[in-house]
C-alpha cells in the first residue's frame, strides 16, 4: 500500500483480510493443511480431536493458526506459535510439541528434513496461494491474472511446480476454475477482517488481556531473577577475590555485548540438543540473565557511591563486614539504585516482546496476530500501546513516591 | 593512672614514603590529649592506625589490653575486641545517611552488643540529651547543622561505651561558641573516666580542652607546650 514494492508473492495465503484491503490475484496454487506427527504417534494422533491437552505448533497469522485457535476451543489443544517454518518440525522431533499443522508444501519439506516424522492424510482445510498488489494497482493485478491464466493454459506453471516436486492432483481442478473466469476459489478463513473495528476489539480483547498477563508475569519473574543475580554479581565484583571479580566482569561484558535475541535463540534452540528448556522458562532465564548484567552494574555503582567514611565509621563501631553490607551500605545503595531499576523494569517489560521468537505469545505477538488477522494495525496498535502504558505508568509513579518518601526521611 | 592507649615506636609508610615515624604516645583514663600539627602532618593517619583502619610498618599499639601488631590490619576477635575499646569521631562525621540521628546512635549497641532495642534507644536519647542535641533525635543527617552532626557522631561513638575516644578535627565545622561548648563536653567525658585523643590544628581549642598537647611535625612527635 505504501508503494515500497509492486507485487507480493511466495506462499501468501488467500485470506479475507487480504481481500478486504489489497488487490489480490487469482489463486495459482491449492494446498491442504496437513497434520504432522512423530512416526511413533501415527496411530494415536490422527486428527486434531486426538490431541486434547497437547501442544500443536504452527506459524502465526496463517490459516493453520486459525484452525488451531478453533481446535483450541473445540478440542482443547494448545496452539504453539513459531516465527519460522523450520523449528516447528525440529521441535516436534525433539518432543517439545506433539504435532505441527502447516500447509502440505512446508509439511513435506519438514518430514524430508526429519525422518522420524510423518504426515497424516487427514484433510484439515484447503487454502490457496495468491499474489498481492496495492488496491490502486488493480490494472496491474488484472495483467498478472492474464499472465497466470496463460501459464495455466500453456502448462508452464505446471512445469515449474513439477520441477520443484509441488505438482499434485488438486491443481488441475483449480486451474480449470480460474481459466474459466473465476477470480477466487473461496476464501477459507474465519473472517475476522469483515468485523468492524469495535467488534474486532471486543473479540480480541480477552486474548490481549491474557497475553498482557503473560507479559506481566514473565517480566516480574525475570526482574526478580535479574535483581537477585544482579546483587550477587555486584557483591562479587565489589567484595570478591580477584578471580571472582574477573569471572563476573567477563560474564557481564559477554551478556551486555551480545543481543538478547541471540541469547534467547541459543537458550531455546541452541541448547535443545543438550537440554530442552520449556519455552516460558527459557524466556524467563534469557530475560533474567540478560538484565542481571545491567542490574549488577547499577548495584556496583550504587555500592561504590556510598561514602567510604560511613563504612569506616561502621567498622570502628564494631560492625562485621556482613552487617555493614546489610545495615549501612546495602540500604543506601538500594535507594540510589531504585530510579535506574524502575527504568530497567519498564525496559524489560517492553523487551519481553522478543520472547515471541521462542514461541511465547505475549502482548506484542498477540497484537501482531490480531493485526494480521484483521488486516490493520490501527485498533490492535492502540489497544496494545494502551496496555503497555497501563502496565508501565503505575510503576514509574510508585517508584517516584518511594523516592520522595525516602528524601523526606 | 593506667594507660588506656600505648603507642610505641610506630612507623606508618605508604610505599617508600614515611607518613609517621617512630611515634610513641600514652593516654590514660581521664586524660584529654591534643595531637596537634599542620594539615598533612600525619594526625589522621595515627588515629586511623589506633582504630584498626590503617596498618603500620613497625612498632606496637595497645588499646586497653588489646595489642595490635605491625604489618596487617586486625581481624576477627582481635578486631571486635579493639572496636569495643575504641570509638572514633571523624572529621566529616560520616553519619549513616539513611537513618535518623537517634537510629544512628542505637544501631551499634543493638546489632554489635546485643542490647535490647528499647534499652538502646533510651540510652541513645540520654546521650543525645547529654550532648545537647535531644531535639534533633528524629532528624535525618542531611537536616543537621555541622555542629549538630558532630554531636550526634560523638553520641554514636559513646553509645558502645569505649574507654578510648578518638576525635579527628572536631572543631572543623563549629563556630567559636560551639568550640567552647565542645571543649567543656570533652572534659566532662574525660572526668567520667574516658581517655580522649583529639587530633586538631586549632591551637585555642587544644588549649581549652586538653590536659596535654603533643605536636606532630613531618611525621615525628614532639612534646607540646601550652
Amino acid at each position: 500500500m505504501r508503494g515500497d514494492f509492486d507485487i507480493g508473492l511466495s506462499g501468501l495465503e488467500d485470506t479475507p483480510a487480504r481481500r478486504a484491503r489489497l488487490a489480490v490475484t487469482i489463486p495459482y496454487y491449492e494446498f491442504r493443511e496437513v497434520l504432522t506427527v512423530r512416526q511413533a504417534d501415527r496411530e494415536r494422533f490422527r486428527t486434531l480431536g486426538d490431541l486434547r491437552g497437547r501442544r500443536v505448533a504452527t506459524l502465526g497469522a496463517t490459516l493453520a493458526y486459525e484452525l488451531l485457535i478453533q481446535a483450541e476451543a473445540e478440542h482443547g489443544i494448545q496452539p504453539v506459535v513459531y516465527e519460522d517454518d523450520v523449528h516447528p518440525y525440529s521441535d516436534l522431533a525433539l518432543g517439545r510439541v506433539d504435532a505441527v499443522v502447516l500447509d502440505q508444501v512446508l509439511a513435506e519439506r519438514g518430514v524430508r528434513r526429519n525422518p522420524t516424522l510423518a504426515n497424516q492424510d487427514t484433510r484439515l482445510a484447503v487454502g490457496h496461494y495468491v499474489g498481492i498488489l496495492a488496491p490502486a494497482n488493480a490494472a496491474l493485478r488484472d495483467r498478472v491474472n492474464d499472465i497466470l491464466r496463460q501459464a495455466m493454459r500453456d502448462g508452464s506453471l505446471e512445469r515449474i511446480f513439477r520441477t520443484w516436486g509441488m505438482w499434485n492432483a488438486d491443481q488441475p481442478a483449480l486451474y480449470a476454475r480460474m481459466t474459466g473466469g473465476e477470480t477466487s476459489a473461496g476464501v477459507s478463513a474465519t473472517g475476522a477482517a469483515s468485523l468492524s473495528p469495535w467488534d474486532a476489539a471486543v473479540r480480541y480483547f480477552p486474548a490481549l488481556v491474557r497475553a498482557a498477563a503473560i507479559t506481566v508475569v514473565l517480566s516480574s519473574l525475570a526482574m526478580a531473577l535479574a535483581v537477585c543475580l544482579g546483587v550477587l554479581i555486584a557483591s562479587g565484583r565489589v567484595y570478591g577475590t580477584r578471580g571472582v571479580q574477573v569471572a563476573f566482569t567477563a560474564w557481564v561484558e559477554v551478556v551486555r555485548g551480545t543481543p538478547l535475541l541471540l541469547q534467547l535463540f541459543v537458550l531455546y534452540f541452541g541448547l535443545a540438543a543438550v537440554v530442552q528448556l520449556p519455552a516460558f522458562f527459557a524466556a524467563l532465564l534469557g530475560l533474567g540473565l540478560n538484565y542481571a548484567a545491567y542490574e549488577s552494574e547499577i548495584y556496583r555503582g550504587a555500592l561504590e557511591a556510598v561514602p567510604r567514611g560511613q563504612l569506616d565509621a561502621a567498622r570502628t563501631l564494631g560492625f562485621s563486614e556482613r552487617q555493614i553490607f546489610t545495615l549501612v551500605r546495602g540500604p543506601q545503595a538500594f535507594r540510589l539504585a531504585l530510579a535506574p531499576m524502575t527504568n530497567d523494569f519498564v525496559a524489560l517489560l517492553k523487551d519481553s516482546s522478543l520472547v515471541s521468537v521462542i514461541t511465547v505469545i505475549e502482548l506484542t505477538k498477540q497484537t501482531q496476530i490480531f493485526a494480521a488477522n484483521i488486516g490493520s494495525w490501527v485498533v490492535p496498535g492502540v489497544m496494545c500501546g494502551a496496555m503497555y502504558l497501563a502496565l508501565s505508568l503505575p510503576l514509574a509513579r510508585i517508584a517516584r513516591r518511594i523516592e520522595k518518601g525516602w528524601r523526606r526521611g | 593512672m593506667s594507660d588506656v592507649l600505648t603507642v610505641r615506636d610506630v612507623r606508618i609508610q605508604r610505599g617508600a614514603r614515611r607518613i609517621v615515624d617512630d611515634v610513641s604516645l600514652d593516654v590514660t583514663r581521664g586524660d584529654v590529649v591534643a595531637l596537634m600539627g599542620a594539615s598533612g602532618s600525619g594526625k589522621t593517619t595515627i588515629l586511623r592506625a589506633i582504630a584498626g583502619l590503617e596498618s603500620f610498618a613497625t612498632g606496637a599499639i595497645e588499646v586497653a589490653g588489646v595489642r595490635l601488631c605491625a604489618n596487617g590490619l586486625p581481624k576477627g576477635k582481635l578486631l571486635r575486641d579493639l572496636h569495643s575499646r575504641v570509638g572514633m569521631v571523624f572529621q566529616f562525621h560520616h553519619l549513616f545517611a539513611h537513618m535518623t540521628a537517634l537510629h544512628n546512635v542505637w544501631l551499634a549497641p543493638v546489632h554489635v552488643q546485643g542490647v535490647p532495642r528499647h534499652a538502646a534507644e533510651a540510652r541513645a536519647r540520654e546521650l543525645l540529651a547529654l550532648l545537647g542535641v535531644a531535639d534533633v533525635a528524629e532528624a535525618m543527617p542531611h537536616e543537621l547543622s555541622g555542629g549538630e552532626a558532630q554531636r550526634v557522631a560523638i553520641a554514636r561513638a559513646l553509645a558502645v561505651d569505649p574507654p578510648l575516644l578518638l576525635m579527628d578535627e572536631p572543631t572543623a565545622s563549629l563556630d567559636a561558641n560551639r568550640r567552647g561548648e565542645l571543649a567543656a563536653t570533652l572534659r566532662q567525658l574525660a572526668d567520667a573516666g574516658r581517655a580522649l585523643l583529639v587530633a586538631t590544628h586549632d591551637e585555642d581549642f587544644a588549649r581549652t580542652c586538653a590536659r596535654r598537647i603533643v605536636r606532630l611535625d613531618a611525621g615525628r612527635l614532639h612534646p607540646g607546650v601550652f
